[in-house]
């Protein structure tokens, strides 16, 4: 096993079915654990949804698997970003 | 350690509504040792180091992009100042091809813009500056990416008058030269210049610098703005304290790519810049800030006040999170490139006059405004030297980037497209001061300096 690697997904948009299912689908088929899952209804009325994942045990690169969770949104009309979760860690703590 | 699905929104938001991005990362190169009594050889090495360097800079911030998902905008170089190496070569036309060649090695390696042509004139200037400031309308004009400044003026030295007095006529001649005399929007005349500044058009590499250094500059005007718009009715400390905290986490976004694009370049990693920098797009406009502050348009009595709390705040939430703000480090208000700005103009909110009092609260100066092409050359000298003696008296850094457009009138517009935004022409005060700055010379340094 290949040294831990995390990433924060994030779905932000309207809740409809199938989005858990499709992206946990195309993690299950490239080696990407999920770590944890949340999602709330924010103030504002978005849905949003974080999934944390390891992509150490993935031969996808960070870009492929950017650009594929970016298209899964584009077909179920929600916006999706991939980040590496070190920038949560240095926005948001001391 | 757990991350909030809220603060991940909060992030998130921040780019994908807000244009939170790192504005630029600007690698500074030290060309000293390029120097070659060779010119043909010297100017090898220069292109060679520049453009090299800058695929570098290229590839490894866009894999920082990804990895991240923030916007990386500006992939830029800043050059040791042209007129100290080509002291051997103190010829117009070699400095022409120097300026060719620095510009040429810009776009081998996929750079916009690269700064750094220009001289330390402070104190008084060698046969190489001089040359160089008589050559400038060329290379503003003949080059694409090549960015000059020159720093006439610091808290140390004082003000050079006869320096300021080259300015006016060169930025005529450079108007004159170029389409809609878009080379003057290369230039920027300084006061006590930073020498490790991230930002075009006065970036440049020390003197004091190694031999090279990652610098960042971050931005984030839409996510200021979108936090004072949802504060609708707390206290001037409140606002000020909700500001703080905003740029506490944009800065830190800076810093952290700045730390990891300076390890995977293997160069150390110098400063991040906090200015508050707006773009054209929508929503990314300082001046936008300062109006969701209850000032209805930028201009009007109080947005001097305005623009202080602003800048404070910004400073105060940078200073925390990083351990090297350097650079500008406070609020830019250009005028073309800030769609507020434009509409300030406009509407007969904002004059020349009020935009130079905003500037002496604020980081840099009077930037990127347009005044008629018929001005006389003394008139802009007057205008460079009123901003920068704002900066030596008061200790801080003060610039101005004006550009006389040929053809146009007060109230015109002109189109600079891009990045360079648009621009209403500004009126100038019509009476004369040559009498004054023909007397040339040298201000002296404020009494303030002598701290020793």
């Amino acid at each position: 096993m290949k040294e831990r690697q995390l990433l924060f997904i994030t779905v932000i948009g309207e809740d409809k079915k199938g989005i858990v299912a499709k992206i946990s689908d195309y993690l299950f088929k490239t080696d990407i654990n999920i770590e944890d899952i949340n999602q709330r209804i924010m103030g504002d009325g978005y849905f949003v949804m974080t999934m944390l994942v390891d992509i150490g045990d993935s031969k996808e690169s960070m870009g492929e698997i950017a650009t594929a969770v970016e298209k899964i949104g584009k077909d179920l009309s929600v916006r999706i970003q991939l980040q590496h979760e070190n920038i949560f860690k240095m926005m948001h703590r001391i | 350690m757990t991350i909030t699905v809220e603060e991940i929104y909060e992030t998130a938001s921040m780019i994908l509504d807000q244009h939170l991005d790192i504005r630029t990362t600007t690698v500074g190169i030290n060309l000293k040792d390029c120097i070659d009594s060779d010119f043909e050889a010297f100017r090898k090495k220069v292109h060679n180091r520049i453009s090299s360097f800058g695929r570098r800079l290229v590839t490894e911030a866009e894999k920082l992009e990804i990895k991240y998902g923030i916007p990386i905008v500006n992939k830029r170089i800043s050059i040791t100042p042209v007129s100290l190496i080509m002291e051997p070569h103190a010829i117009h036309e070699r400095f022409v091809e120097m300026a060719e060649t620095i510009d040429m090695a810009a776009r081998d390696a996929g750079i916009d813009f690269i700064g750094g042509f220009g001289a330390l004139v402070e104190k008084g200037m060698t046969m190489s500056d001089r040359v160089l400031i008589d050559a400038l309308p060329d290379v503003l004009s003949g080059t694409e990416r090549v960015c000059s400044f020159l720093n006439v003026g610091s808290f140390r030295a004082g003000l050079n008058l006869d320096a300021i007095n080259l300015i006016g006529k060169m930025l005529l001649e450079t108007a004159k030269k170029s389409k809609n005399a878009i080379g003057c929007a290369k230039f920027v005349v300084f006061t006590n210049a930073p020498q490790d500044n991230p930002f075009m058009a006065g970036a440049f590499h020390g003197v004091g610098e190694g031999d090279f250094t990652l610098n960042i500059g971050i931005s984030g005007p839409g996510v200021v703005r979108a936090v004072v718009e949802k504060n609708r009715d707390c206290d001037l400390t409140g606002l000020s304290e909700i500001i703080k905290r905003t740029v506490f986490k944009i800065t830190r976004a800076g810093e952290l790519v700045g730390r990891e694009l300076a390890a995977a370049l293997e160069i150390p990693f110098g400063i991040v810049d906090i200015s508050l920098a707006s773009t054209t797009a929508a929503g990314d406009s300082v001046a936008r800030v300062i109006e969701a502050f209850g000032i209805e348009k930028t201009g009007a009595h109080g947005s001097t006040l305005a623009v202080a709390l602003l800048m404070d705040a910004v400073k105060k939430g940078g200073a925390m999170a990083s351990g090297n703000v350097g650079g500008l480090s406070g609020t830019f208000i250009p005028v073309s490139e800030d769609a507020g700005m434009i509409e300030a103009v406009m509407s007969g909110a904002l004059g020349l006059d009020k935009l130079e009092a905003l500037t002496a609260v604020c980081s840099v100066g009077l930037d990127m405004f347009a005044i008629p092409g018929d001005v006389a050359p003394e008139t802009i000298c007057a205008i460079i030297a009123d901003e920068l003696a704002i900066g030596v008296i008061n200790n801080k850094t003060t610039g101005v980037r004006v550009i006389p457009v040929p053809g146009k009138q007060a109230g015109d517009i002109v189109e600079f497209g891009g990045l360079l935004g648009s621009a209403p022409v500004m009126a100038v005060n019509p009476f004369s001061s040559a009498d004054f700055l023909k007397r040339g010379g040298r201000l002296p340094a404020p009494v303030t300096s002598m701290r020793n």
